[in-house]
């Protein structure tokens, strides 16, 4: 008889203190000698973990009204300028938003500022209306001053991403590093075998709903992130060898640690945020087994030219190729190096273990499931819109 | 006799390309040469960071040599400090660190220095997206 759990069950055990959580790459050493049934039949939850840059994320503000109050048509925080088309104030602070003028503090910076208690210069300007009198305002706010402070990022927890080289006789500088010329070193991001979407590949336990560990707190997946594409092609282990899926997530920052969110700027490219997710995937059947036992050596992907438009495709490698430090594309052994850290996504796929045998967090069971066939459209020119 | 290690810059005038002086510094004062980053330009100053190996007579006396033909001959006087408690191991800085200072510890998977091998290149300090890399100066 093979096994089948419920969510219910499985909290029934976090509950009462019973439950087995593995991390996703303790699993995957016990599947060297335990097959999908046995390793359904003993453990409950397993734990995935990353903390990599993740452009697509920022922070929902409400500032609270002042007296006289202001509806601000433009606002600036640390001279940060952040979106002002949400009402009188409320505002959303993209990660990567800069001042041109002072591009190595950011959006993201901001976000950091605020968690870290920091006091944050506020700006902003109104036309005047009957019931927003007030033209200007310039005041100091903090994480306690405002009313709520939400992090939400659109495209998160990419399932797993692209190997960058550089193929040009010039230092190219891009988000996945700095990349020597001539291919003298390539660099890749995801956890590998510890990474979310590469532990659930179909998205049979990941969905809206499901409650994750995000920047240092509980949050939640909140919707399939943007550019969510199903039709990458998987190799035989089932994963897809290039970037696919993503999620959108949210949570109170609040309740956040720069431990967890940290702001980043990438020389010649801009200001982006690293953020630490964790997700529990309960092991409901021996399918799911399967799918969070698998191993480095069993997950590929695709090494990409960043020195050429249009990142032409250079070959394949596993993470275990890449985390031996060298791997050979085309005939040339190059130096690898992560852009992702690996050693805080084993914290946090750790601390939510212990939360979990601690009875803190329980599993959900997504309210819905994402959608299985999408794919990607580009942004064509047309005539006239220049 | 013991054998001393020093690092140095050097910086010599575009007219000294054309002499061997490394091969003098070899066979007249028995100095060993590491050249740990070069750039030479034809017909314009070029520089040097070298190790040199030898005894201090014979040091010396082969950075005196260095000098009487025009190339100014420095103590490397910088290092590369890094702010290890801000750092997330994230390895951005191993990537452009050819020189094998900054390597990530394959069993942990955090940043290692060694300082030792560090030729002050500087690619990480723009490389890390913290901004943990400073270029101290030192007497």
């Amino acid at each position: 008889m093979s096994i089948q759990k419920t969510y219910e069950e499985i909290n029934e055990k976090i509950r009462r203190g019973e439950a087995v959580v593995l991390t996703a790459e303790e699993v995957s050493q016990m599947a060297l000698t335990a097959t999908p049934e046995e390793i359904a039949e003993k453990v409950d939850v397993v734990t995935t973990a990353t903390f990599g840059a993740m452009c697509s994320s920022g922070a929902i503000i409400n500032f609270g009204h002042a007296d006289p109050p202001i509806r601000m048509e433009k606002i600036r925080l640390n001279g940060v300028p952040v979106y002002e088309g949400l009402a009188a104030v409320d505002t959303y602070v993209g990660a990567t938003a800069c001042d041109p003028e002072n591009p190595t503090y950011g959006g993201a910076h901001v976000i950091q500022d605020l968690i870290d208690g920091k006091d944050i210069e506020l700006e902003a300007w109104g036309k005047g209306t009957d019931c927003y009198p007030r033209k200007h305002i310039k005041t100091i706010i903090n994480k306690d001053s405002v009313n709520e402070m939400i992090l939400f990022n659109p495209r998160n927890a990419y399932q797993n991403y692209n190997v960058a080289v550089n193929s040009t006789a010039q230092m190219k500088y891009t988000y996945m590093g700095s990349l020597l010329p001539n291919m003298r070193n390539a660099t890749y991001s995801t956890s590998g075998e510890l990474s979310p979407l590469l532990n659930d590949p179909d998205m049979k336990t990941i969905g809206i709903g499901t409650r994750i560990f995000l920047g240092g707190t509980q949050g939640f997946v909140v919707w399939p992130g943007t550019q969510f594409n199903t039709s990458k092609p998987k190799n035989e282990f089932g994963v897809p060898v290039s970037n696919s899926a993503t999620l959108a997530v949210i949570g109170n920052l609040k309740e956040m640690s720069s431990e967890f969110l940290q702001a980043a700027y990438y020389e010649k490219y801009g200001v982006s945020l690293f953020v630490g997710i964790g997700i529990p995937i309960p092991v409901l059947n021996a399918d799911i087994a399967k799918n969070v036992s698998i191993r480095n050596e069993q997950i590929h992907t695709t090494v990409m030219d960043y020195g050429v438009v249009g990142t032409p495709v250079l070959g394949r490698v596993t993470y275990a190729e890449l985390r031996s430090g060298e791997i050979e594309v085309q005939g040339k052994k190059i130096r690898t190096a992560p852009v992702s850290s690996l050693s805080k996504a084993r914290k946090i796929a750790d601390l939510l273990k212990k939360s979990i045998l601690a009875g803190e967090f329980e599993i959900t069971k997504p309210v819905q499931m994402f959608p299985t066939n999408t794919s990607l459209k580009s942004l064509k020119e047309v005539k006239g819109g220049e | 006799m013991t054998l001393q290690k020093k690092r140095y810059v050097l910086k010599f005038p575009p007219q000294s390309g054309d002499k061997p002086l490394s091969y003098h510094l070899v066979r007249d004062f028995d100095i060993r040469i590491n050249i740990l980053k070069a750039e030479v330009r034809p017909g314009k100053t070029g520089s040097l960071v070298l190790e040199l190996e030898g005894t201090a007579e014979n040091l010396k006396n082969g950075i005196a040599y260095l000098e009487e033909n025009q190339v100014s001959c420095e103590p490397l006087n910088k290092k590369i400090s890094w702010n290890q408690a801000r750092c997330i191991h994230c390895g951005n800085c191993t990537a452009v660190c050819f020189a094998g200072a900054l390597e990530m510890d394959h069993q942990k998977w955090e940043l290692q220095f060694d300082s030792e091998k560090c030729i002050v290149c500087e690619l990480c300090v723009p490389a890390c997206p913290l901004n943990l890399f400073h270029i101290d100066f030192r007497e």
